[in-house]
C-alpha cells in the first residue's frame, strides 16, 4: 500500500521551536508521545494480539491510569490490562470514567484515558466526551466494537460510536487492522494533547483485539493534515503591542487557553508590565491570582460588576485563549461596543467567530504572551505608554461600590455562599476545587480565592450536571498529594454519586461538599425571576423528605457522612472533614433554598443590564469614561 | 447569498466525506452540489463542493473544515479563474417526428446522443451550470423522462496546481 511518507517533524514541536525550553503542560503530556521513527531506536518486533498491542501502546505512551468498565466487545483488552503496570480503576458507570479522565487531565495537564465496551458502554461516554470537547480537555476514549463482520448488522451491543461522536471529538478512529493499533494510539494521544486539546475516540472491533499482529514501538505518525500553529505571526504581535501600549482603557480578557498553555507566569508578567486590568473567565479561574490587585474577577452572566463594566467600557480587549462565549458577552451586538479587539487563540476557527478581531493572532497562548511582553516592552522603551490612572480610578470606584457579597437568608437558614467561602479559606489555595453545574458552581467560582492554575475544575461549556464527583476522583488520582474538594449541588450529586463507591474501594479520598438547597437551584432562580415563582419540577425533596439522606447514602457507599445545618458548625465540620484522609468524606450542608446568584446579566440581554442584586442596577457614572 | 465553489483536498480514508458533509449540515448549509474523486495521487481525494452562503458564515465553515484532521487543503475557485463543468445524462421522449429537431438542439449544445430507443433518446452533455440549464430548457417541451446530473467539478486556470504543494509536503 502506498501511503504518503509523512515526516513526523512536520507536526508541531513546541519543545524545540519555542521561545523557552520550559515545557508547557502540552509538551509534558506529549512527552508520552512517540519519538520520530528517524531516531536511532532499536525496534524490537514481537508477535502479540491486537489487545496486547493496545496495552503495550498505552504503556509506551506513559499512561499511568485509565478509568473504565469491561464488557463483551472490549473483553480481550481486559486480559492484558490485568497484567499491565497501567492502573485500571473500575468505575460504576461509564460517564464516571469519562469525567474522571477529564478531571485527571485538567488537574495534571496529561492525557486522561477512559475505556468502555461497545453499544451502551460507548454511548454512556457520549456526555463526558461532549463535555471534554467543549472545554478542550485532552482525553482518549477507547471503546470496544462488535467484530468487523458484524458491524452494521445491529448486532448485540452494537452502536456506531464513531458516527455518534463525529461532531464531539477532535478526531476519532475505527481501527480496521490489528497492525494499526500502535499508530492509531500514538496519533490519538498526539491529537488529544497538542494544538487545541480535545477528546479523541478510538473504537476497536473485538476481532481486531483478538487478531495476531506484530508490535513495534515507536510507530510512525501519519497526520499530513494536522499542523497546529503555535508561533504567532511577528507582524500581528507588533501590531498588538502598539495597541496595548497606546490604549487608555485596556482589559486582558483571559480564557482557559492560558491555563492549558501553561502561560500563567507569563500572563502575570504581561499584566504587570502593561498595568492593565485582568478578567478571568469561568474556564480561566486560577490563571491569574485572585489576590492580585489588577484582577477584577470573572466576567459574564454571573461575573463581578467590575469585570463586566471593564469589558463594556474598554477601548481595547486583549483576548487570550478565550472564545467570546455567549455567557461572557451577553447580547453580542452590545458587547464592549467601543473596544478594538486583539484576539489570540491557538484555534483559528475561534477568531472572528463571534466578534470581529481587529488584530487576529493564531498561536499558543504562552508563545503569544511571551512575545507580547517583548514587543510591549519595546514600545515602552520607545516612549509609548498610555496613562491608565483614570481607567483605574474608575474601576477601583466601581469594584469598591459593587463587591461580591450576599445577604444572609432572612429565614435564618444557612447561606450557601458562606459555606463555600469558608471552605475555600480553610482548605486554602493549594487545594483543588471541582464543581458541578448550577448555583453552587457560580458561588464556588465567586467566593473561593484561586491563586494557582489547575486548582479550579468545572464543566464550563457543556454545563454537565454530575461532573463534580467523578472529575474530583480523576483529579485526586492525578494529584494524590492535593486536597480535592468536590463542591456539588444536591441535584448534581444524585446524578453520579455512585463513583463514591469507586473512591472508597480504590482508596481515592476525595471530599464532597453537597450544597443541599433541596432544589435544582439555578433553575429555581430563573423560575423566581422569569416565571412568576412558578416552581415547576425543581423541588427535589432532599429537604422536605430528606430523600435521600445524604449522610446515610455516603455511609452506604463506604464514605464518612457528615451534616451541617447552621453557620456556627460550618468551620468545625469542614475541619473535621479535612482531618479524614483515609477515605472519602461527604458533607451534607443543608442551606437555604432562596439564595440567588448575583450579580446577573439576564440571558439574552446586554451586559449593560447587569443586576447587582434583585432589583438593584449598578449606577455607572458615564462621565468617567 | 453567493454561490461558492470549494475544492477540498482530503486523505482518501473511510468516513472523511461524512465528516466534511456533517460540518455543512451542522451549520444549516445546504450543499448545492458535491463531487468526489481521486486525484493524481490515489491516497488523496478531491471534493468539490458548491454551496450557497454568505461570506462570513462560509469563512467559519472553511476554518472548521481546515480543522478536520483528514483535510489537507481548501481552495475557493472563482468562476472567472477556473474551468467549471457538470455532466448531464438526460432521457428525452422522442418519436420519429421529433428526432431531427432534438438532434439539432444536441448539436447546437455540442452534446451527444449516447443511447437510442424507439421512443426516446439519451443525451450526454457537459458544461457550465448555465449551459446545462439552457439545454434542459430547450429539451423540456419534448418531455424529459429521466435525468441525472453530476456534481460540479472545477479546476483553476493557468499552470499552477493546488495539489502539487500538498503532495510535496506529504
Amino acid at each position: 500500500m502506498t501511503k504518503p511518507a509523512i515526516k513526523p517533524e512536520k507536526t508541531d514541536k513546541p519543545d524545540s521551536s519555542g521561545p523557552t525550553k520550559q515545557p508547557s503542560p502540552l509538551t509534558v503530556a506529549a512527552g508520552a508521545r512517540p519519538q520520530p521513527a528517524a531516531k536511532a531506536v532499536t525496534k524490537v518486533v514481537e508477535t502479540v494480539t491486537g489487545a496486547q498491542a493496545l496495552v503495550r501502546s498505552l504503556e509506551a505512551l506513559g499512561v499511568e491510569v485509565m478509568f473504565g468498565i469491561p464488557g463483551g466487545a472490549i473483553l480481550p483488552a481486559y486480559d492484558p490490562i490485568f497484567d499491565s503496570r497501567v492502573r485500571h480503576i473500575l468505575v460504576r458507570h461509564e460517564q464516571g470514567a469519562g469525567h474522571a479522565a477529564t478531571g485527571y487531565a485538567q488537574a495534571t495537564g496529561k492525557v486522561g484515558v477512559c475505556v468502555a465496551t461497545s453499544g451502551p458502554g460507548a454511548t454512556n461516554l457520549v456526555t463526558p466526551i461532549a463535555d471534554a470537547y467543549m472545554d478542550s480537555v485532552p482525553i482518549v476514549a477507547i471503546t470496544g466494537q462488535v467484530s468487523r463482520s458484524a458491524i452494521g448488522t445491529d448486532a448485540f451491543q452494537e452502536a456506531d460510536i464513531r458516527g455518534i461522536t463525529l461532531p464531539i471529538t477532535k478526531h476519532n478512529y475505527l481501527v480496521q487492522r490489528a497492525e494499526d493499533v500502535p499508530r492509531v494510539l500514538a496519533e490519538a494521544f498526539h491529537l488529544a494533547s497538542t494544538g487545541r486539546p480535545g477528546p479523541v475516540l478510538v473504537d476497536i472491533p473485538k476481532d481486531v483485539l483478538q487478531a495476531r499482529t506484530e508490535f513495534s514501538w515507536p510507530p510512525t505518525i501519519e497526520l499530513p493534515g494536522y499542523r497546529p500553529t503555535l508561533q504567532p505571526h511577528g507582524k500581528q504581535i507588533r501590531e498588538a503591542a502598539k495597541l496595548i501600549a497606546s490604549a487608555r482603557r485596556p482589559v486582558l480578557y483571559v480564557g482557559g487557553g492560558v491555563i492549558k498553555a501553561g502561560a500563567s507566569d507569563a500572563l502575570r508578567r504581561l499584566a504587570e508590565l502593561t498595568g492593565a486590568p485582568v478578567v478571568t473567565t469561568l474556564m480561566a479561574r486560577g490563571a491569574f491570582p485572585d489576590s492580585h490587585p489588577q484582577h477584577l474577577g470573572m466576567p459574564g452572566m454571573h461575573g463581578t460588576v467590575g469585570a463586566v463594566y471593564a469589558l463594556q467600557k474598554a477601548d481595547l480587549l486583549v483576548a487570550l485563549g478565550a472564545r467570546f462565549d455567549d455567557r461572557v458577552t451577553g447580547r453580542l451586538d452590545t458587547f464592549a461596543p467601543n473596544a478594538t479587539v486583539i484576539h489570540a487563540d491557538i484555534d483559528p476557527a475561534e477568531i472572528g467567530k463571534n466578534r470581529v478581531a481587529d488584530v487576529p493572532i493564531v498561536g499558543d497562548a504562552r508563545y503569544v504572551i511571551e512575545e507580547l511582553i517583548t514587543a510591549v516592552a519595546a514600545e515602552h522603551k520607545a516612549g509609548h505608554r498610555a496613562d491608565l490612572t483614570d481607567w483605574w480610578r474608575t474601576l477601583d470606584d466601581i469594584r469598591g461600590r459593587y463587591p461580591l457579597g450576599w445577604e444572609d437568608p432572612p429565614d435564618g437558614t444557612l447561606a450557601p455562599q458562606y459555606v463555600i467561602k469558608r471552605l475555600g479559606e480553610i482548605a486554602g489555595p493549594d487545594a483543588i476545587y471541582v464543581a458541578g453545574v448550577g448555583q453552587h458552581q457560580m458561588w464556588a467560582s465567586q467566593f473561593i480565592s484561586y491563586e494557582k492554575p489547575g486548582t479550579w475544575l468545572n464543566s464550563g461549556g457543556l454545563g454537565t450536571m454530575g461532573y463534580a464527583v467523578p472529575a474530583a476522583m480523576g483529579a485526586k488520582v492525578g494529584r494524590p498529594d492535593a486536597v480535592v474538594w468536590a463542591i456539588d449541588g444536591d441535584g448534581c450529586f444524585q446524578m453520579t454519586n455512585q463513583e463514591l463507591a469507586t473512591c472508597a474501594l480504590e482508596g481515592i479520598p476525595i471530599k464532597v461538599a453537597i450544597i443541599n438547597n433541596g432544589n435544582l437551584g439555578m433553575v429555581r432562580q430563573w423560575q423566581t425571576l422569569f416565571y412568576n415563582e412558578r416552581y415547576s419540577n425543581t423541588d427535589l425533596g432532599t429537604h422536605k423528605h430528606r430523600i435521600p439522606d445524604f449522610v446515610k447514602l455516603a455511609e452506604a457507599l463506604g464514605c464518612t457522612g457528615l451534616r451541617c445545618e447552621n453557620a456556627a458548625d460550618v468551620d468545625r465540620t469542614i475541619e473535621m472533614a479535612m482531618k479524614i484522609n483515609d477515605g472519602p468524606v461527604v458533607v451534607d450542608f443543608v442551606v437555604g433554598k432562596d439564595a440567588m446568584v448575583w450579580p446577573m446579566v439576564p440571558a439574552g440581554t446586554s451586559n449593560d443590564e447587569i443586576m447587582f442584586a434583585r432589583g438593584v442596577r449598578p449606577v455607572f457614572d458615564e462621565d468617567d469614561v | 447569498m453567493n454561490k461558492h465553489t470549494l475544492s477540498v483536498l482530503v486523505e482518501n480514508k473511510p468516513g472523511v466525506l461524512a465528516r466534511v458533509a456533517g460540518l455543512f449540515s451542522r451549520r444549516g448549509f445546504n450543499i448545492d452540489s458535491l463531487a468526489v474523486g481521486e486525484t493524481e495521487r490515489p491516497e488523496i481525494s478531491r471534493i468539490t463542493i458548491v454551496v450557497n452562503a454568505e461570506d462570513s458564515p462560509l469563512e467559519q465553515v472553511t476554518k472548521q473544515l481546515n480543522k478536520l484532521v483528514n483535510v489537507l487543503k481548501i481552495v475557493e475557485l472563482e468562476p472567472t479563474n477556473s474551468v467549471q463543468r457538470e455532466l448531464l445524462l438526460v432521457k428525452v421522449r422522442a418519436d420519429r417526428t421529433q428526432r431531427s429537431q432534438i438532434l439539432e438542439t444536441v448539436q447546437m449544445f455540442r452534446a451527444k446522443v449516447v443511447d437510442v430507443a424507439p421512443d426516446a433518446l439519451t443525451i450526454e452533455a457537459t458544461g457550465t451550470a448555465e449551459k446545462i440549464e439552457a439545454l434542459l430548457r430547450d429539451l423540456e417541451p419534448y418531455g424529459i423522462k429521466e435525468m441525472v446530473q453530476s456534481g460540479l467539478v472545477a479546476i483553476g486556470r493557468g499552470s499552477r496546481s493546488i495539489t502539487a504543494p500538498v503532495l510535496r509536503a506529504a
